[in-house]
């Protein structure tokens, strides 16, 4: 039978949102306080939903303790604490909660076995979030 | 179409075990859940039906309703109960989140469907707030 599986990771970073496309006046205009020059930062969680036929042997879609290592390894690792406007992912795109959760999937997506992620959900406070099935 | 979801809670112990492995593999494959004497989660079950709102009513189902099969299908069998000892489901079958969410469903339908409303869709099984699986009737 196919179910899915789902983990929430948390990871802390800093942002700026701006784009040099638009004036400073307009980046204030479009951005508002996550414009602020020196940056802010916040604890996101990433959920990430894999699915598959859940193994006859261990009542698993996947492993969680290797769902962990690639999160961690890939994804994790890279962005907790850190400046996401320096991550060559998000250089140069604007470090939204959409960007991140794209750039989460791209790196899981190509991490996890084949066919297995179906879902990466990108929480940047409590009442925010964006979800990324990979379209 | 409208999804109208209900959570409840129930707290189970549960340990995972092949038989069909050694001792050796089971630890190596589910790490501290292969401890046999097992260990508990506080799970939340949370349920989306689907369906059209009564044209009198405004209701995809009546929630008491939905509440009450929840209780008497599901918590009624594994609230406060070890899972692997005491949930006939569960005698052979691993109690993964995975599975727990698959028997959770197969408890519910027959109930949700033969009430002739909303169809069930989607059962979610949180076993920390942190790990759940979900499970959309599917083969």
């Amino acid at each position: 039978m196919k179910a899915s599986f789902g983990r929430r990771y948390t990871i802390s970073a800093s942002h700026r949102l701006r784009t040099d496309a638009l004036s400073a006046e307009e980046n204030l205009a479009t951005y508002g306080k996550c414009n602020n020059p020196h940056g802010h930062g916040h604890n996101y969680v990433v959920e990430v939903m894999v699915a598959g036929a859940v193994d006859a042997e261990t009542g698993m879609v996947i492993n969680m303790a290797a769902l962990d290592d690639v999160v961690r390894g890939s994804v994790v690792d890279r962005f907790d604490h850190a400046n996401l406007n320096m991550d060559p992912l998000l250089v140069n795109r604007v470090p939204t909660t959409e960007n991140l959760g794209r750039a989460v999937f791209t790196l899981l997506k190509d991490a996890l076995p084949a066919g297995k992620l179906e879902r990466v959900r990108v929480e940047e406070t409590e009442n925010n979030f964006f979800e990324c099935e990979g379209e | 179409m409208i999804y109208l979801t209900r959570r409840a809670t129930f707290s189970a112990s549960h340990y995972y075990w092949n038989p069909a492995w050694t001792e050796q593999k089971n630890e190596q494959v589910f790490g501290r859940c292969a401890n046999r004497n097992g260990h508990g989660h506080n799970y939340t079950l949370e349920i989306t039906v689907a369906g059209e709102p009564d044209p009198v009513t405004g209701f995809v189902v009546d929630l008491t309703w939905l509440k009450n099969v929840m209780e008497r299908e599901v918590l009624a069998a594994w609230d406060h109960r070890h899972l692997n000892l005491e949930a006939p489901e569960f005698a052979e079958a691993i109690p993964t989140t995975e599975n727990i969410a698959i028997e959770a469903w197969k408890r519910m339908e027959s109930a949700i469907t033969a009430a002739g409303g909303a169809q069930l869709s989607r059962v979610r099984v949180y076993e920390t707030p942190e790990i759940f699986a979900e499970y959309r009737g599917e083969p």
